[in-house]
């Protein structure tokens, strides 16, 4: 194993650059060192204004996603070792698909907006008070939405889609899957109500299932099955309309939404 | 330890203080060609016009069929040049690429429970080749006997 | 200058201070709520609890058992007004979150299901598998969306606490994106930035842990209580210092040292069984836990790694199925960060800084003696947790004391006038302050990374796990250089947008701050209570010292410290018993007197 390694790092400061420019950091690899942990080496010891987010270096806050050699990761999970071979050159890139604010911090309000848009807190028609206690829900239940309810909101979901590159107004897969968690959740009856932005050509119908979500997703939280899963009841609830009488009231298809 | 560097004060013009501009970096005409997902994706995507291909053969089969037995021989001898060889084999292979890839990705888009836990990917993908074999065999009895 | 005002202003957007925005908001819609976080709320570091959230639901459990166990857990240092009101809410906050859709874990029945923890007599331990930080975290974030008078402030960090005339008037803070360093005032400010955990070299504590509200609040002349109670997890992993929750414990894991042998018996912890036993060897409080490794260690029975000696969690006998349904973030955090699997293999683990104990003094309400100023959550010490902090208490704290804060400050900034143009002048000045000492710094040769490396081992080194005079005395001095040297710190960094280095900078200061004020309180406290342990005065000294710490920040910049008589309501001072001596009923407790007689 190596004992060095180049990181091969763009950086970009709105104040001094038109575009981001490649630099390189001679690091030490030690067997337990994390990408992260190389980036804190620079930051210490090299170049004090290499900019870059991270918290709780266990995988769970979000913050730190890069590009690592070209695949979208959490870089306090991915040990720089891994790359020792790769000719002892290593690029770590800002999230892909984001604008960029300085060198690896990307933008995030965007993704904010959008995560609001699904409605993601529980949607309840009636509200008992507290004194009945909690909502019954049996483990089979929390099983239908939980695998959902692990995004830790790192955004590489966004960076692997395509779609989120050239349709920049498309939902994206972590919101999708964010919604789908609540509208799996048996306490929930706001299916309805989130309905509008998700069955629309900017929510479901703008994933053309690349897949590559479901694939980079540290927590294996699956957003590609929960659009797929959601298109095909989006489709078959359409199909129903045209079964069942008209003049369903509104509220008899949220309910059954909730229900389902 | 480190000498200690000399900040640079040197500012962009462009730059208006309080007012980062954001990088917006362009997503290239070759996204697709770095990945082998992004390839495949795309792959998968084109296949539909050699299912339209293999739809408008058919078509034309029919009209030949349609305008006498010599329209019919002559369409007949066209299939068998190597052109329509060669876009039938092509169209064969990406209709095959299609809905391989498309059975794999069934139990993403499918997630059947029973006694509250999802049934494993092999058993949502697996009746789907089942289907499509009895089809296949049902059509050449139909073509050969 | 830019400005922005607001009613009730957090500081801090995890547990706590999400809890206080919704409670306020709550008591009165018409009211602006803001919420200023250094990062995006759904990253702060309430994100990493893991094990649980204590509140009493089941039939077999009573408030009273829930309170002796804090109190004698707490070596007799918690008030025990607050104890009292803290177990009594914890229910009810975490229900509360039940509706707004946390996932906690089920009985097969649809009921909540409870586990057990450290230092409780009972299941009473709520939790969301081994994520149930992560899951309130992202509950209460989601739900806060969708209360419009929240107005998040995302990436600012805050610099300075706005007084006038003994009041707080709001802030001073950087917007990161932009580097504009603007005031953004507020008729009360509520201070929810967590812990410190980050003072010292080996800790779980996320990068974000620096103490910002402690010495914000210390600075504004807010006294910090009982700062030398910093709580070591038994359980961390070495290198990462990654938690592995006591969780692991309570479903059944053994602590093993060097020779496969359950070492904490021979520490007054009880009989090993092969079941957990409440109050008892693996599930004894983390103080006892903590300091039980260090005379193993002592004796020559861990196992040396180039990261510190170790012992062994063993969870091999749980057997996969309770792992992966109990424990699954530990298993992912093994197999991603250690490299091994605790279905087939033995943990490594060491004592790991966790917890601040103390923290910006505050009453029942999370109210500080300066008007306008609240505190909830780790950054505050009400105190529910006295010398030592049971594991799953700090969750409902947040929920608890959070709740409290923001219902009081609603209250409070309703009966408020807006701050005056003497804010604006002092922001105007702090921001001077910021740019002449770092941004448009002229010389200068201190980097911030050598000075955070030295505070870091002075502290282990004089306030770790046992403490004595001359070490103790020997940081003080340590840290009053290092705070000298601070001044003459150079940035790399001297770009207005997005400046981390600028950021570090200033927590840098914050954590100087802070660490001063444990080693000043440790000093002082000449006897042994829970987490602090003085190898010089082994006894614990309820005549000179039952009695909370407060430190004062002097105008010269030094500190005093004062005492509090502790609250006693019920529970005269008593030996803390573990093992098979444990309390078994409520009858049992000792010397409980009935409620009405509290006093």
């Amino acid at each position: 194993m190596a004992d060095k390694i180049v990181l091969e790092i763009p950086r970009y400061s709105p104040e001094r650059d038109v575009k981001p420019h490649f630099e390189e950091f001679e690091v030490p690899v030690h067997k337990e060192w994390v990408v992260l942990d190389a980036l804190n080496y620079i930051k210490d010891q090299v170049d004090g204004s290499l900019t870059y987010r991270w918290s709780c270096r266990m995988g769970i806050c979000g913050s730190c996603g890069m590009m690592v050699d070209g695949e979208p990761k959490l870089s306090c999970a991915t040990f720089l070792s891994s790359y020792s071979r790769n000719g002892n050159k290593l690029r770590v890139e800002p999230l892909r698909y984001f604008p960029i604010i300085r060198d690896l911090v990307t933008e995030l309000s965007d993704f904010l907006v959008k995560l609001k848009a699904v409605k993601p807190w529980l949607i309840r028609q009636e509200e008992p008070p507290l004194s009945e206690g909690e909502f019954l829900q049996t483990p089979e239940q929390l099983e239908q939405y939980k695998q959902y309810s692990m995004c830790i909101n790192c955004t590489l979901c966004y960076a692997a889609c395509p779609v989120v590159g050239l349709d920049p107004v498309f939902v994206g897969p972590a919101a999708i899957a964010l919604a789908q968690r609540y509208n799996q959740d048996s306490r929930d009856q706001g299916a309805g109500d989130r309905m509008a932005v998700l069955a629309h050509p900017e929510g479901i119908w703008g994933c053309t299932f690349v897949g590559e979500c479901t694939r980079v997703c540290p927590k294996h939280v699956d957003p590609a099955g929960a659009i797929q899963q959601y298109k095909l009841k989006a489709a078959l609830d359409w199909v129903k309309s045209f079964v069942t009488p008209l003049g369903r009231k509104n509220t008899d298809v949220r309910r059954e939404a909730a229900n389902d | 330890m480190f000498a200690v560097k000399q900040p640079t004060t040197k500012v962009l013009p462009l730059y208006q203080e309080f007012h980062p501009r954001w990088y917006r970096p362009r997503v290239s005409v070759y996204w697709w060609l770095g990945q082998w997902q992004y390839l495949k994706f795309i792959l998968r995507e084109i296949s539909s016009v050699f299912v339209a291909v293999f739809v408008v053969i058919t078509l034309l089969q029919l009209r030949a069929l349609r305008a006498g037995p010599e329209a019919y021989a002559r369409f007949q001898h066209w299939l068998q040049s190597p052109i329509a060889l060669a876009i039938n084999g092509i169209s064969l292979f990406f209709v095959l690429f299609h809905t391989i890839t498309w059975f794999n990705l069934a139990p993403r888009a499918m997630a059947v429970r029973f006694r509250g836990k999802r049934l494993p990917e092999i058993l949502i993908a697996a009746p789907n080749y089942v289907v499509w074999a009895l089809v296949s065999a049902g059509v050449t009895w139909l073509v050969l006997r | 200058m830019d400005a922005s005002s607001h009613d009730v202003l957090l500081v801090g957007g995890g547990g706590a201070g999400l809890r206080a925005a919704i409670a306020a908001a709550e008591v009165n819609p018409k009211l602006s709520i803001a919420v200023v976080s250094k990062v995006y709320p759904m990253r702060s570091h309430t994100v990493s609890a893991e094990g649980g959230a204590a509140g009493v639901v089941k039939g077999d459990d009573s408030l009273d058992e829930h309170a002796y166990d804090t109190i004698s857990g707490g070596d007799w240092l918690c008030d025990q007004d607050a104890v009292e009101a803290f177990v009594k809410e914890a229910p009810q906050e975490l229900l509360q979150l039940e509706r707004w859709g946390c996932p906690w874990s089920r009985e097969p029945d649809g009921h909540i299901a409870v586990r057990a923890f450290g230092g409780m007599k009972r299941r009473r331990t709520w939790f969301a598998a081994d994520k149930t930080g992560f899951h309130m975290l992202h509950t209460l974030f989601q739900t806060t969306l969708k209360f419009d008078p929240i107005t998040r402030y995302d990436e600012w960090f805050v610099t300075k606490l706005l007084v006038d005339d003994g009041r707080v008037d709001g802030v001073v803070a950087i917007e990161l994106m932009s580097g504009k360093i603007q005031a953004i005032t507020a008729k009360a400010v509520i201070l929810c930035t967590g812990g410190c955990g980050r003072v010292f070299p080996f800790t779980t504590n996320a990068n974000i842990k620096n103490g910002d509200g402690m010495a914000l609040a210390y600075r504004a002349g807010a006294s910090l209580k009982d700062m030398e109670f910093v709580q070591y997890h038994p359980t961390g992993l070495p290198f990462t210092g990654i938690l592995i929750t006591e969780a692991a414990r309570a479903e059944g894991g053994y602590l093993l040292n060097k020779d496969g042998y359950r070492y904490l018996q021979d520490y007054n912890l009880g009989k090993p069984q092969p079941n957990p036993v409440m109050r008892s060897m693996e599930l004894g409080p983390r103080d006892r836990l903590s300091q039980a490794f260090v005379m193993e260690d002592q004796k020559g029975r861990t196992l040396a790694t180039p990261y510190g000696s170790v012992v062994h969690l063993d969870l091999r006998h749980l057997g996969e199925k309770i792992i992966n349904s109990k424990l699954p973030f530990v298993r992912e955090l093994c197999l991603k960060y250690q490299n091994l699997d605790p279905v087939k293999e033995l943990i490594p683990v060491r004592p790991v800084v966790h917890y601040m104990m103390g923290g910006v003094s505050t009453d029942m309400n999370g109210a500080t003696p300066l008007a306008g100023l609240y505190a909830a959550g780790e950054v505050a010490c009400v105190s529910i947790n006295g010398a030592n902090r049971l594991g799953s208490n700090s969750l409902s704290e947040c929920l608890v004391f959070g709740a409290r804060a923001g219902k009081a400050a609603a209250l409070y900034a309703a009966e408020q006038k807006a701050a005056d143009d003497k804010a604006m002048a002092q922001a105007n000045d702090e921001r001077k302050r910021l740019e002449a000492q770092f941004l448009h710094k002229q010389g200068g040769r201190e980097r911030v990374a050598t000075i955070r490396e030295q505070m870091q081992k002075a502290i282990e080194k004089s306030a770790g796990i046992y403490r004595e005079e001359t070490s103790l005395a020997e940081g003080a001095n340590k840290l009053f250089e290092l705070q000298e040297r601070y001044q003459d710190i150079v940035l790399d960094d001297r770009s207005r947008t997005f400046n981390t280095e600028l950021e570090g900078a200033l927590e840098l200061g914050f954590m100087l701050d802070v660490a001063e004020s444990i080693v000043q309180c440790a000093l002082h406290r000449t006897e042994s209570r829970g987490a602090h342990q003085r190898t010089d005065f082994p006894a614990r000294d309820d005549e000179n010292f039952l009695a909370h710490s407060l430190v004062f920040r002097k105008p010269d910049g030094s500190s005093r410290v004062e005492y509090l008589p502790v609250k006693v309501t019920r529970w005269a001072p008593g030996e803390r018993v573990y093992g098979e001596q444990a309390p078994e009923s409520p009858q049992q407790i000792p010397q409980a007197v009935p409620a009405g007689r509290a006093g």
